[in-house]
């Protein structure tokens, strides 16, 4: 039932693909974490762009990342805009969890107590001042666990890019499988690895956040 | 030998952590006995009725209810723990009103008021409609039935909660402080609920107060609590009048000025 | 988002959803496309039901229930909430039958799905049951009700409105999830939309299409929670106070 030998065959070629896996998921996020902040930030600095921009999120948080995946590899080039499977995979993740971070930011500049931006007001601090040395120091930090939350599914959504064929862990287990015909041990072993990943970054988050609130205290 | 008293304990002892909150206490209560039990925050007094009500556990002694050990069965001459069954049965002479109502708020004060007769002592709907009603004229909210806690005062609350205990018929009522929580010219409504209680001489009563004028004008006797020990007590009249102890006399005194 | 805005979201969603199928260039896509949503309705609402039933389940056993019930509950929701949701489809689907167990293609959709998003819920129905204030257990003691008593008639009544909100996300994400049943060969919406892609290569027409109708679904679920969570606010609205 379960092929030990065989399990250290296929090892290799799926660490491989776990550091695909993973390059994916700090470049998705790195774009989710700017993207966000800036849509949040926008926002707040130009109220026109409010409507706009909540509708972009709702559309892209009602709808599912596979579509939007597809959306971006085969609709792109015929507005010009062609992108490998790997770049295509990075952009689309990073947009979707772009929204839900976006979200959370506002999240945080909701609590932080409107005395703050009159305090700044009677200190002659101008917008973008305010924003970057007293709202943003103060809005981002309690958040963080949150943002680590989204981090955790943004990972466990890069088995999508499978879709469009980026060799990442479970395209890679899928391909395994097809030559070999076993699927038992290359795809438990793919979950073995999410349950881990996820496991180790709950526990990371749960300390992350013992400290901040040991800091912040609210 | 005559009938076992109401209530008894006997050596309890209950800790949380390094801190004892109750210190080898003794108490007896007789059927039909009201006592008021004062003392300074901190001193043990919601625990000792929270023990009784089997809302705490207990590190040491035993707590008797009209002789039969409360959370311990008696095997073979000893104590042991007792099961779940022999606690609900035991727990059902006592009902215990809250300082802060603990009202459902998701029903009615009729609707309150009947839940647990229905599905507790099995009565039937409208058996326990009929008694819900009577005690809702009781303590005068007849015309508040079908209104819910949050559309009540705080007087009308803990009228409700009152009513609520009494309709599981207990021997023994517990009062944790139960106008505390009440603006000022609400506490009269529930204090008045409670005297009419307390001219039915079949119904135990153990309350925790800081109404001194009442504890002194209601209750057969005075358990004064102190670090978890009974400091003094006695016969409302003697103790208020003329305290024995040096710490119940500087806690009255301390009352007193307060107003 | 407001109720009206919602609302107002949705109609212009279906009358574009309506407009476009009307077009030559979209006209064709129609029949696939209503079969292919079909196909994800029946999923997400029988996934729903077991995802419910999960969460209740395993929520309340990870409080209550005896040490071996509750350990297993423990496990489910770590594992469930822990691997991928494809990757869990992909097992159901791919590793089982390695095991002697071979289910069909929608079954294992359904459960993979509903289990998956039952662990996420299981943790809304502890969070939510905990959060109930502690009098009235305390109460519960004090009339003498058994702790399923308490449950099943002070405490869960009082958890339920709680959780409605989050269960309105929760069930927005199912949704979405049922697209990945397009990889183990079910041919909901995402699964039409490859294939016509494949035969038309009318990419444009047919995404966006596709992308409006899991909208006009989303848009919905979120509009049918929100009513639901007005209608428990006027019930329990006197929970709050109290
Ligand atoms: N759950 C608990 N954990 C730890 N300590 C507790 C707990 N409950 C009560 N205590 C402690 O036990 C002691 C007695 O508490 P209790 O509530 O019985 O006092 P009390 O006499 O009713 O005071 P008050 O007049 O303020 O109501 C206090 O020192 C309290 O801090
Ligand atoms: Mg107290």
């Amino acid at each position: 039932m379960w092929d030990w030998a065989f399990t250290l065959e296929i090892l290799p070629a799926l660490a491989r693909a776990a550091v695909i896996t993973v390059e994916v998921t700090i470049l998705g996020f790195l774009i989710a974490l700017t993207l966000g902040l800036a849509l949040a930030v926008c926002r707040i600095a130009l109220p026109w762009t409010r409507l706009p921009i909540s509708l972009l999120v709702e559309l892209i948080r009602s709808t599912p990342l596979l579509i939007q995946i597809f959306f971006l590899y085969f609709v792109g080039p015929s507005f010009g805009l062609t992108l490998d499977a790997m770049t295509t995979g990075v952009l689309a993740v990073g947009v979707h969890y772009a929204t839900y971070c976006s979200e959370v930011y506002r999240a945080g500049f909701e609590s932080v107590p409107r005395g703050q931006w009159e305090a700044s007001v009677a200190l002659n601090l101008g917008r973008a001042t305010t924003l970057r040395d007293v709202i943003i120091p103060q809005a981002i930090p309690p958040v963080v666990p949150a943002l680590g939350n989204y981090l955790v599914a943004l990972f466990k959504e890069t088995p999508l890019l499978s879709a469009i064929a980026v060799l990442e862990l479970m395209q890679t287990a899928k391909i395994i499988g097809s030559q070999t015909f076993r699927y038992t041990e290359p795809i438990t072993l793919v979950g073995l690895f999410f349950l881990a990943m996820s496991l180790v970054s709950a526990w990371a988050i749960r300390r992350v956040e013992a400290g901040i609130n040991r800091r912040y205290r609210r | 030998m005559s009938e076992p008293p109401m209530v008894s304990f006997e050596n309890v002892t209950k800790r949380y952590g390094s801190l004892t909150v109750l210190d080898g206490l003794n108490l007896t209560i007789s059927r039909g006995e009201k006592v008021a039990i004062i003392g300074p925050s901190g001193s043990g007094k919601t625990t000792v009725l929270r023990m009784l009500m089997t809302l705490e556990t207990i590190d040491g002694g035993v707590i008797r209810v009209e002789g039969e050990p409360l959370t311990h069965t008696e095997r073979q001459g000893r104590l042991v723990p007792a099961n779940l069954a022999h606690i609900r049965k035991v727990r059902a002479k006592i009902g215990m009103v809250f300082q802060s109502f603990n009202l459902f708020p998701h029903m009615t004060a009729l609707h309150n008021c009947m839940e647990a007769p229905v599905k507790v002592l099995g009565l039937s709907r409208a058996e326990a409609e009929a008694r819900a009603a009577d005690l809702l004229e009781m303590v005068g909210l007849s015309n508040r039935r079908d209104y819910y806690p949050s559309q009540l005062s705080g007087g009308q609350q803990q009228r409700v909660a009152i009513a609520r205990a009494l309709a599981m018929r207990p021997r023994v009522m517990l009062f944790d402080e139960v106008t505390s929580a009440l603006d000022p010219e609400l506490v009269g409504e529930v204090l008045q609920v409670i005297r009419k209680l307390g001219e039915e001489h079949d119904l135990t009563m153990l309350m925790v107060t800081h109404q001194m004028g009442f504890a002194r004008e209601f209750a057969d006797r005075v358990c004064f609590f102190y670090e978890g020990r009974i400091c003094e007590e006695g016969e409302p009249k003697a103790f208020f009048q003329n305290p024995q102890n040096e710490r119940s006399r500087q806690f009255l005194r301390a009352v007193l000025e307060a107003g | 988002m407001g109720l009206r805005a919602l609302a107002v979201l949705l109609t212009l969603t279906l009358a574009t959803i309506l407009y476009l199928s009307r077009l030559e260039d979209f006209r064709i896509f129609v029949p696939g496309l209503a079969q292919g949503a079909l196909m994800t309705l029946r999923i997400t609402a029988a996934a729903a039901v077991l995802a419910v039933l999960a969460a209740i389940t395993a929520g309340l056993l990870k409080l209550y229930g005896p040490a071996p019930l509750r350990w297993l509950a423990v496990a489910y929701i770590e594992v469930f909430r822990g691997t991928s949701a494809l990757v869990q489809l992909f097992w159901l689907y791919f590793v089982l039958p390695g095991f002697g167990i071979t289910i069909e293609a929608y079954t294992a959709a359904v459960i993979g799905i509903g289990l998956n998003i039952g662990a996420y819920g299981a943790e809304v129905v502890r969070g939510a049951v905990v959060s109930v204030a502690r009098g009235q257990w305390e109460a519960t003691v004090a009339l003498n009700m058994t702790r399923a008593q308490a449950l099943r008639r002070i405490i869960l009544p009082q958890a339920f409105a709680a959780m409605i909100p989050p269960w309105g996300n929760l069930l927005i994400e199912l949704l979405k999830t049922t697209a990945l049943v397009s990889m183990i060969t079910l041919g909901d919406l995402a699964f039409r939309a490859q294939q016509m892609n494949q035969t038309t290569m009318k990419t444009a027409q047919i995404f966006t299409l596709v992308l409006l109708v899991y909208l006009a679904m989303s848009l919905t679920v979120t509009l049918g929670m929100r009513l639901l969570e007005r209608r428990a606010a006027r019930g329990i609205l006197h929970a709050r106070a109290a």
